[in-house]
Order: structure tokens, then sequence, then C-alpha cells
């Protein structure tokens, strides 16, 4: 990595930083608008994330350099780590001095990522503004910041096919909906803005206030599960807006290129011909059923309709690693939660705003599974593995099972870390699950009525790390780790 | 007839093969010289060599007085282009094109007067395909063609006791299937054919061609054989074109497996076929057939382009206790080799596909041909035009009708309206009703009945197509 290389990040990075203040432009007008008390942590987290960017594009200004496949991952990195850093600024300085910057961190990581856990508690006393921040964290990280640049800065050129890929969740990201990389990520850009739209009325219509329909619309969309409330959902208590919100999930939980290709050709085929989506709606509306029957079954709700209710609720928000709640399904007996959890590893599709190792991995998963067992019977026969009508090439069906294994080593690396530092099991594993697969709220001690907050500094930071690690799918995050990136 | 045909190919040989033999001038084009002097050698016809796709070749192939171009070369594009070009140049009557892939038939347009000019399309190897997939329904038959856009269904069964019929005269299947009406229209014996009179007595192990509407088959093959029992399990050795068109239109009606030897094309098919399973191997190799349990196939088709390859493989099957076995193959003295022996069918395909091609190339009065006995005997679908003047058949009874010997009327099929005399716009053609009548002594032929005719002897043919010509009297 020589210093040009990091005035190339640097250069792009100027830019990004200085739209990232930009954004925060939002919560200060809405707190101008509310008078809610919170101008100041604004103006000043503006200022500050604006010099800074400013001054690194002083630095850079006269550079002229392409970026590098080794510059992009770089790039994506620093954007995921240091931006959450600045988001901070108008929470510890709102808090200040009772907020520390560790807890503040894990509060933005959480949002940029979309997991959706918080340290936060008396959400219904914060001002609007501050919740709204959080929510817009959420939405901005949901279709990704590099996508967002990508499509909205010229200079990224060729280097940005790469950061696309980068962050980018799922294992085949070659998929080009446009010729150019740019006109993709608006495309992109435009459905999320779309449907984003679509889903704050339909939140009005269903019976929010304005406020909290936009709030809930961006941490729905983002697939986040911010709320305004310490209850989540429970507060509302509303059948309707809790439908609202399962339709926006779901949509949200699929891929978006698919909606692309379905709103350019105007027409429902896509959707029919995307196996992952298929899967992803069949899994995880057969899971709502068998957990209102378990739950229906095992006494916890006297009628199937309200089993049904709450299985629809949690499961689905769980599964797409929303992380929004309608009541405490901790208390439920532990097998519905913890199949929840499990369901949000895998279950939302590639190119969604959700979490885990997305559907399209768990079926080249499955696939070689089976694979293996027919070769064991015919040592002749040639399988390939079948995504769709297309076949999956060997360096992907490789690449996916080496990130299966990372995914496991991580999940049982930080429980262990977790464990370690004295957290019982059931806390330490659920707290690691649901953050690794921007969930949101574990269980026990981190449960969906309880906040992060009881975590140790040491703990925080490994759950904001584990974030991390979910959202840029281990990869991206270990490559500037390893020796072998920074080797001249 | 002056007819050019594209391609020395096995499709482009066989087709000059049988319509040298009815006094035709035949010139053939291919870019191979040393196939078309070894053609030239055996048969009596005018070779160029060149691309076929390119005026001057075709000019030099005589395209400026040519009655029917026949593209048969391996190339789609070629085939097409030739169409168009002799056409557009040459304003050359009829043009046929083979065409592989089906991309070109899903538009109608693309094929017509305005675009590539090709009248008629053929696919050899989908008519392969067809005829197999009509095996493996009917497993008891060694042979199934349809005539009359499937109205009708001839078989080739081999008689054995049990059958019902068996060891009874023929006029006895009246009194069995009182229902059906069913023709049997020849019985080989041996190599011997027979015409069969009511109180010809069948015998286990003749061979019997039957012929009746397409929805009594089954009913009929049950008079000379018992049931056997239906196919599930099938092995292709060989996914080449035919192998992988089989597998993939019986994939979901049978447990298919295919065995090819080429890892790329083996890679190709598991790519395509989603319920077949794909083996890469040697289907010669009796370790591989062990274990893909060979022993339990119903069905084993060897289906490779090599034809010693092909008669190895069903032979390995069939020892190794595959129930019926069929193999794929091409030089006629090979079929003629493996005929009666322990392979239950052998397929030659040219034999197969070409009676679609020559339907198209005898004068207008044949709907459909079909070669029979490897090609010795032949059965023939003819449309009586004209009328009781003008015409020897129209308005006569069938015994009446001067057909040589060893050629007899099976049946027929009238008020049929056939697709290529459709109107163009399909919508405005109207659901035809057909009848399906078995000839007897004393049924009439009418006008624009089709007429089914079983010719013991190739060289009965002619006389046959003369005789339902209009306009000209046979003694």
């Amino acid at each position: 990595m020589r210093i040009n290389h990091l005035r190339s990040v640097a250069r792009v990075f100027a830019r990004l930083l200085i739209i990232f203040a930009g954004t925060m432009l939002l919560p200060l007008a809405a707190s101008w608008l509310l008078d809610d008390g919170a101008q100041f942590a604004y103006d000043e987290g503006v200022l500050i994330t604006l010099l800074c960017g400013l001054a690194l594009w002083w630095w850079t200004r006269r550079h002229r350099g392409e970026l590098q496949i080794k510059d992009g991952f770089l790039l994506v990195v620093m954007t995921w780590t240091l931006l959450p850093a600045f988001a901070t600024l108008p929470l510890v300085i709102y808090f200040w001095p009772d907020l520390s910057f560790t807890d503040a961190y894990f509060e933005t990581v959480s949002g940029i990522t979309t997991t959706g856990a918080t340290v936060l508690v008396g959400l219904d006393k914060l001002p609007y503004s501050i919740n709204l921040w959080r929510a817009e964290l959420v939405w901005l990280g949901g279709m990704g910041l590099i996508v967002l640049a990508v499509a909205i800065l010229p200079l990224l050129g060729v280097g940005g096919r790469q950061m696309f890929k980068a962050e980018a969740p799922g294992p085949m990201k070659e998929s080009k909906l446009t010729p150019r990389m740019a006109e993709t990520a608006k495309g992109l850009w435009l459905i999320y803005v779309g449907i984003s739209v679509a889903c704050f009325v339909a939140m009005k219509w269903a019976g929010m206030s304005w406020g909290d329909a936009l709030v809930h619309t961006f941490t729905v969309m983002g697939l986040g599960g911010f709320s305004t409330h310490d209850a989540s959902f429970g507060y509302f208590n509303s059948v309707r807006i809790e439908a609202v919100t399962i339709v926006f999930m779901t949509l949200a939980g699929m891929n978006f290129a698919t909606h692309f290709l379905a709103w350019r050709s105007r027409a429902l085929s896509p959707y029919r011909w995307d196996p992952e989506i298929r899967w992803f709606l069949v899994v995880m509306y057969a899971s709502v059923l068998g957990v209102a029957v378990y739950l229906w079954a095992m006494d916890t709700y006297e009628n199937f309709p309200e089993a049904l209710r709450y299985a629809a609720f949690n499961t689905v928000s769980i599964a797409t690693t929303t992380g929004f709640a309608n009541t405490d399904y901790s208390q439920w007996p532990l097998f519905a939660p913890l199949w929840m959890l499990f369901l949000s590893s895998f279950v939302t599709c590639s190119g969604s705003t959700g979490g885990g190792i997305k559907m399209a991995r768990a079926m080249i998963l499955y696939k070689q599974v089976l694979r293996e067992l027919v070769r064991s019977v015919h040592p002749n026969a040639v399988i390939p593995i079948k995504f769709g009508a297309e076949v999956v090439p060997h360096n992907i069906v490789f690449a996916v099972l080496a990130f299966g294994f990372s995914y496991m080593v991580v999940l049982v690396s930080l429980t262990l870390i977790l464990s370690f530092t004295g957290l019982d099991i059931v806390t330490a594993f659920s707290a690691v699950v649901a953050c690794v697969n921007n969930t949101g709220p574990g269980l026990n001690q981190v449960g969906p009525a309880t906040t992060f907050a009881i975590l140790t500094d040491f703990q925080t930071w490994t759950c904001s790390m584990a974030m991390l690690l979910g959202r840029l799918e281990i990869f991206t995050l270990l490559v500037v780790l390893s020796p072998a990136f920074w080797r001249k | 007839m002056k007819i050019i045909i594209l391609g020395a190919g096995q499709v482009g040989t066989s087709v000059a093969e049988s319509l040298v033999s009815e006094a035709n001038d035949i010139t053939i084009v291919d870019q191979d010289a040393g196939l078309l002097t070894a053609l030239q050698d055996r048969l009596d016809l005018r070779t160029v060599v060149g691309n076929a796709a390119s005026p001057s070749v075709l000019k030099a192939a005589g395209a400026e007085d040519s009655d029917l171009l026949i593209a048969v070369t391996q190339s789609d594009q070629t085939n097409l282009c030739a169409c168009r070009i002799a056409k557009t140049l040459y304003n050359l009557p009829i043009r046929i094109a083979r065409l592989r892939s089906s991309d070109f038939l899903d538009s109608k347009e693309l094929l017509d007067q305005n675009n590539f000019a090709v009248d008629f399309s053929i696919c050899p190897e989908q008519v392969v395909t067809e005829y197999i997939v009509k095996l493996i329904e009917f497993p008891e038959a060694l042979q199934v063609l349809e005539f009359a856009d499937g109205l009708v269904s001839l078989v080739a069964v081999r008689a054995v006791e049990g059958g019902l019929l068996v060891g009874h005269p023929v006029a006895d299947i009246r009194r069995h299937i009182p229902r059906i009406e069913a023709r049997i229209a020849a019985i080989y014996r041996g190599d011997q054919p027979i015409i069969p009179e009511g109180e010809t007595v069948i015998e286990a192990g003749d061979e019997v061609f039957c012929l009746a509407a397409t929805e009594n088959i089954r009913d009929v093959m049950c008079e000379l054989r018992k049931t056997d029992k239906p196919v599930k399990r099938i092995m292709i050795a060989g996914g080449g074109n035919i192998g992988f068109r089989l597998a993939r239109a019986i994939e979901r009606d049978y447990q298919v497996k295919v065995i090819d030897i080429s890892p790329q094309r083996a890679e190709f098919l598991a790519q395509q076929l989603s319920h077949a399973l794909v083996l890469h191997g040697d289907a010669t190799d009796e370790d591989l057939l062990e274990g893909e349990n060979i022993d339990d196939m119903d069905l084993f088709l060897a289906l490779t382009n090599d034809d010693e390859d092909n008669i190895m493989a069903a032979l390995l099957a069939k020892r190794m206790g595959a129930r019926r076995v069929l193999a794929l193959i091409n030089r006629r003295a090979y079929v003629e080799l493996v005929h009666s022996g322990p392979i239950d069918i052998a397929i030659s395909p040219a034999q197969v596909s070409i009676g679609s091609l020559l339907a198209h190339v005898r004068r207008g009065d044949v709907a459909a041909v079909h070669s029979l006995r490897r090609g010795a005997a032949e059965a023939l679908e003819m449309i009586a035009h004209g009328d009781a003047r003008s015409s020897s058949v129209v308005g006569r009874r069938v015994e009446e009708i001067a057909l040589p010997k060893g050629a007899t009327i099976a049946a027929i099929v009238r008020q049929l309206r056939f697709p290529e005399m459709k109107p163009a716009n399909d919508l405005i053609a109207v659901e035809v009703t057909h009848k399906v009548i078995v000839a007897h002594h004393d049924t009439r032929v009418e006008a624009d009945d089709h007429v089914i005719v079983f010719a013991l002897h190739r060289r009965l043919v002619p006389k046959v197509e003369k005789l339902f010509q209009v306009g000209f009297h046979f003694l």
C-alpha cells in the first residue's frame, strides 16, 4: 500500500464524507421544525464532518489516480467503519457526557449495518430528530453507502464495480442489470426510494403519525428494526400496522435487482423465475405457520388467530433480520425464538437489505451436500449445482463453502469471546447471532424487552465488530485485515 | 425432376441414394471433395465442391433450372442462407431446409417467403427422437408409424405365444375385438412376406404389421402378445443430438440415466437436463453398467454416433440383464447383421427420418412415407385427387383398383384436412371431422381421401404413385 493508493482512497472518501454531512441535514431540519431541543447536536456534527471532508478533499485535490481492486476494499472498509464514527457526533454531543463513544458507536454501527440492536432506553422520551437520525442511518446502510456513492459520484469509474462487489450482499454479484455500473446503482436506489415512498404512505394509512411513519419506513426498508418506542410495535398494538409492516419487510427481504427487473419489464415474471425468492417465501411463511401452530399447541396463546398474529409478525421480523417485536417473544418456549434466529441467518435474498448468509448461499450449500450424497451412490454422475436454470460455476461454489466455514468460525469464536467475558451462553450466543446476522434483539439479557446496554465496553466493541463482519460478509473485512493486503 | 442436395453428410447421402433410384437428376454440393468422389463412385449423380451458401456454387450446381433444393448441411445458418439465395436469385420453386435448432421455428414469419423462404423444414434428429419416444410408449412394438396426422398408426409386432390371435386365423380378430376396426396389413415369416388372407394363421415369431386408429392400437397389440410391464427405468448411452433430445423429452415421465464419454458433453447434458441423472463414462464399460444397475433397466438405448460402440454396448447391456435393448445403427450392412440377434430393435436414423423428406419430394399426392423392414418395404399415405373420370382410384371399390401385386390398401382416412393445406390464417381453420375406415374389398374411395397403401417391395412404389396421379390412366 503506497501513499498514492491511500490518496486515491482518501480522495473518494472525502467526497463521501461531504455527502454524509449532507444527510445530517434531515434530522437537523426536523429538529428545527419541531424545536425538540437537539438542534445544537446537529450543527456541530455537520460542521465537524464537513470540515474533515473538506480537509481531506484539499489534501487530495490534485491527485489523479484510478482506484485499484485493493483500494476498493480499503475504501469500503473505511466507509463502513469511519462513517459510523462521524455519525456518533449528534448522539455524543446531545447526550454529553452520559453516552460513551463506545455505546454511541455501537448504536450507529447497529443503525448503518441495519442491525437494530440498541443501547438506548427511553426511546419515547428522546427528541424526535435523534430517533430520525438513527432510522436514517438504517435506511442509508440498507441499500448500501457505496452503491449510493457509485450512483451519484461519477469519479469512481472502473473501481466502482469492484467496490460494488465488495459491498453487495450475496454470492453472485455479476448480475449486471444495465451495461453501466452507475446506471445499475441508480436503478437500485430508485427502486429502493420508490418502495420506501409506498411504505411511507401505507404506514400512514395504517394509522401511524407522519413522524412515526417516516422513522418506521426507514427502518422497515433497511430491515433495521429501530423504533421510536421502547415497546417497539407493541406500542401501536394494531393488526393493520403489523400487516403493512409484514408486507414491506417481505418486499425488502427480496433481491432489489429482481424488483428492478420487474419494474423495468412491468411484469411479475421476474419474481417467478427467481428461485431465491421462491424459497425465501416458502421457508419463511411455512415457518410462520409452524410457529403459530407450535405456540397454539403449547398454550402460549389461547386461540389460533392470536397465535398466528404474533407468530407472523415476530417470525417475519426476525427472519428478515429486521428485529421489531410486538410482544416479548423471549417468553415463548425456547424453540420458537431459536428457530426465528436460525431463520435470520439464511432466509433473506442476496441483494436485499437483510443480513445473514443469504438464501442463495444456503441453497448452494444444500445442493452441494446433496451432490456429495448422490455422488457417493453414483461415482460417475455429473451433477452441476443449478441456481434456477443457471449453473453455478465451481469457483463460486468453493467461495460459498469458504464463506459458510468462516461464518461458522466467526459465530463460534465470538460466542466464546463473549462467554469468556462472563455472559451466560444463551445471551452470548444469541447476541452474536443477532449481531452477525444484523437482526437486532437476541435472547435472555439482550432479548426484545431489554437492550444491549448491560454489556461491558469490551463486549460492546465485540458486538460492533460482529455487526460489521456480518454486513460486509466477512471477507471484505478480513481481506483488509490480512497481511497479504498490506504487503508491497 | 432436377434436384440439388446441399451437404453430403448422412442425411444428404441417404436422400441421394433413395432419390437416385427414382430416376431424378441429382446434383450434390459439399465442401469435402473426398466425400463427393466416394459418393459419385457409387451413385449416378453430379457433384459440386464448394460452400453451399454461396450464389456461384448454387449456380454451378444448376440452381437456375432445378425444381427442388434440399439443404441438409450441418449448419442451420448455411441451410437458411442457401434457401434465401435460391429463392431470390434463381427462383427455385421448392426449398427444403434442415433446421436443428428449434429457435428458428418459434416464430412463423422467419421462414416464410419474404424472409428465409423455406417451404418445409425438417429436423432428422427430432424425427428419430419422436420415433424412439413412440417405441418407449409401446414397448411391445418393433416399429410404430403414424399416418394422417397421427390418426392412424401402423405397428410392427412380433407375435408371441400367449397372444390371443397367435395360432388362429387372421379373420378371428373381428370376433376378438368386434368394436375395433383393425387390419393386418402384412406378415413376415422369417424373411418371407405373406399377404394375409382371412384364413392365414398367425404363428409365434411372425412379424405382424397391424393398422388401426391410433387410440385402438394398444388393444390390437394385445391380440399378438401379452402386454409387457410398462417401461420405467431407461438408460441412454450417448448424449449426442438424439440422446439429448430424447432425454429431455422423456426425463419427466421415466427414470432416465444418460451416459456420455466426453466430460464436456456430460457437463452440458447435466446443465440442460433437470431430472435425468447424467453419468460420465464409457457405455461399454461393464463396471459402470453394473454399478448403475443395468439389470434393473427396462430399456437400454445405445445412441452414440458410432455404430460399433452402439452394437457392443447394446449386446453387453442385454447380456448383463437389461430387459430390452435398442441400438442406433447407420450402416445398412450392420442393421442386416444384428437383425434377429440379441438386440431387440435396430434403428437406422436415415431410414426413419427420410420419410418426412421423401413425402415432400415425391409428387404432390404423397402425404407421408415410412420405410419398413430396413427399407425393403414401404407404407405410403396417398391422397386421392380428382374424380372418377380423371383418376384411376377415386370412385372405385378397393377390389377394382389395379394395384400391383404386393401392394394393398390398408385404410382410408376421409375428410381430413392436412396441416399444409390449411388456410394461412390458422384461426379460420375450422375443426375438421374425420373418419378412419379400415379398407375392405368393397370400400369405395372418394375424392380427397387419404389412402394408406402398404407395399411389400420398394420397387412397387413408383407404380403405386403413378396410379394415384390424376389424368393418367394406368392399365
